[in-house]
């Protein structure tokens, strides 16, 4: 599995595990994609420390989720964000935009 | 500058080859003795261009590309990331970032993040015709390595 979420009343963890890129995108997003509708979180936690890779797609599955967070007022962090993954993420300028730890 | 190794792969636009492509381009980048920072920034830079190839080339049909890994005696890995799509009508803005045709599965940043990763990225591109992207990066010599 992808994606791997636990939810406590509006609070949704969600950890992403393996790579990131186009071919698996998809998947990933309709995952979060599904728990946050169902969740309606007002926090997520974005877990990125099983990600083996990642190149743009996950930006735009981080940007995804930003969104939909900030639709309902809810906050986004992403923690456990390993180096390459990290690299690419800095490259597009997102730590402007997203809390990442 | 003449090449002193080289190597072609020819794929078909799935994107399962996505994982294919960077890993095939690591290994051959191997040779070089690259830190694993330099691998990534490589692994990274590839799937790029070829997610550029599969979403953008060859938008509703599976096309072929080709992958032509080169290196030379200052270092240099030239990595040539080839197809017969669509071609680009307007690459400078095709290159500019968040700019993508892809929908909101895209980010638009596949250019910004190859220019970042890579010391040189080429465009030529033909529209009807074909893409041809050109990635160049120096590998560190290492203090006291061979």
């Amino acid at each position: 599995m992808a994606v791997t979420c636990r939810a406590e009343g509006r609070r949704l963890y969600a950890a992403i595990e393996g790579e990131v890129d186009h071919h698996r995108a998809r998947e990933i997003l309709a995952e979060l994609d599904r728990q946050l509708q169902l969740v309606m979180p007002t926090q997520v936690t974005l877990d990125l420390k099983g990600v083996t890779f990642m190149d743009s797609s996950g930006i735009a599955v981080l940007l995804r989720v930003y969104r939909q967070t900030l639709a309902w007022d809810g906050a986004l962090r992403v923690v456990g964000v390993p180096e390459q993954a990290d690299k690419v993420l800095r490259a597009a300028g997102l730590e402007r935009l997203i809390n990442i730890e | 500058m003449k090449a002193i190794n080289e190597a072609v792969v020819t794929f078909l636009s799935r994107s399962a080859n996505e994982g294919f492509a960077r890993t095939t381009a690591a290994c051959f980048a191997a040779q070089l003795d690259p830190t694993l920072e330099e691998i990534n920034d490589i692994k990274t830079a590839v799937s790029e261009g070829v997610t550029n190839c599969i979403v953008h080339a060859y938008p509703d049909r599976l096309g072929l590309v080709t992958m032509r890994l080169r290196l030379f005696g200052d270092n240099t890995l030239e990595i040539q990331i080839k197809d017969k799509g669509v071609g680009i009508p307007d690459v400078e803005q095709a290159r500019r970032p968040m700019y993508t045709t892809g929908g909101e599965e895209r980010s638009g940043m596949g250019f910004t993040i190859m220019e970042s990763f890579m010391d040189l990225v080429k465009v030529r591109s033909t529209p009807g015709k074909g893409t041809a992207v050109t990635l160049r990066r120096k590998i560190s010599r290492r203090v006291g390595g061979a």
